[in-house]
């Protein structure tokens, strides 16, 4: 039976980024794209606590309450973003959100 | 660090449930997929030994953030927007740019990974009580402490602009 190690948890979290960063990348749905945002911090958080378990230093578990705090705060302020422009377009679809362009 | 095959487990239900997320068309469905991810990411934390991390992230992400979540594509009605399936014109090469992109990122990573000559032997149990985690937070982090708190404090008076609607009859 082999033994489960740091490389483990870190390919798992390399895996969750990726499927979190082709979520951003290939949907168009903008609430989808912050969660697969969401997944991303998540996977970087499973690295934090898996490394904070393989060196024994608490530094890494502290780090994830930094992490989920900023999450919070830009979840918050992203889905009021998202209503907001809702209110105006009247879609959330990121392919109409294009007035910056020139 | 844990049992290999609860381990696989686990890691087949993350997988599975983040590829569910990425992959559903309705929003819904997707927000209640990525819950069982984060839940699940939430017991590889109690495997790690980091069961105060486990209990923050099953309250506050599978709990508040994601009902947050929920809320939002149900006040907007949003959850049958277009999703991955329905394919039209140039989006196939960004959905092939995509790919290779994610391709090239794996790839990276597990070379990486192959070529590290980091120990595997994991250091012993450390004490990850809330008591240990608060002394270490408030002895070396005061200051991204502070600057946590500003943050939530500019976020919630950002959220309170972006929320507010303007007054009909009168100049804003």
């Amino acid at each position: 039976m082999p033994e489960v190690t740091i490389d483990w948890y870190i390919a798992l979290s390399v895996i969750l980024f990726t499927i979190g960063s082709l979520g951003v990348l290939l949907r168009r749905n903008a609430i989808i794209i912050f969660m697969s945002v969401e997944m991303m911090l998540n996977s970087a958080n499973l690295a934090f606590v898996a490394f904070a378990r393989h060196l024994g230093d608490l530094d890494g578990q502290v780090l994830v309450f930094f992490v989920i705090t900023v999450a919070a705060a830009e979840v918050a302020v992203g889905l009021a973003l998202i209503v907001a422009i809702f209110r105006t377009k009247k879609t959330i679809n990121i392919d109409d959100m294009n007035l910056l362009k020139g | 660090m844990g049992n290999p095959i609860i381990f696989l487990l686990l890691a087949v239900v993350a997988i599975g449930s983040a590829i569910g997320m990425l992959t559903s068309q309705n929003a819904v469905h997707s927000a209640l997929y990525l819950v069982l991810n984060f839940a699940t990411i939430g017991i590889f934390y109690i495997v790690l030994n980091a069961p105060f991390i486990a209990m923050v992230q099953i309250t506050v992400y599978a709990g508040a953030i994601m009902v947050l979540f929920l809320f939002v594509i149900m006040l907007l009605g949003a959850e049958q927007l277009r999703g991955v399936t329905d394919v039209h014109g140039g989006e196939r090469v960004h959905r092939a740019v995509a790919g290779l992109l994610a391709a090239v990122l794996l790839l990276a990573s597990a070379l990486l990974l192959f070529q590290s000559e980091a120990p595997t032997t994991a250091a012993p149990m450390l004490d990850t009580s809330p008591t240990a985690l608060g002394l270490r937070l408030f002895a070396g982090y005061v200051f991204p402490f502070e600057v946590t708190g500003l943050l939530l404090l500019a976020s919630m008076i950002g959220v309170f602009i972006f929320g507010k609607t303007k007054k009909r009859g009168k100049d804003a």
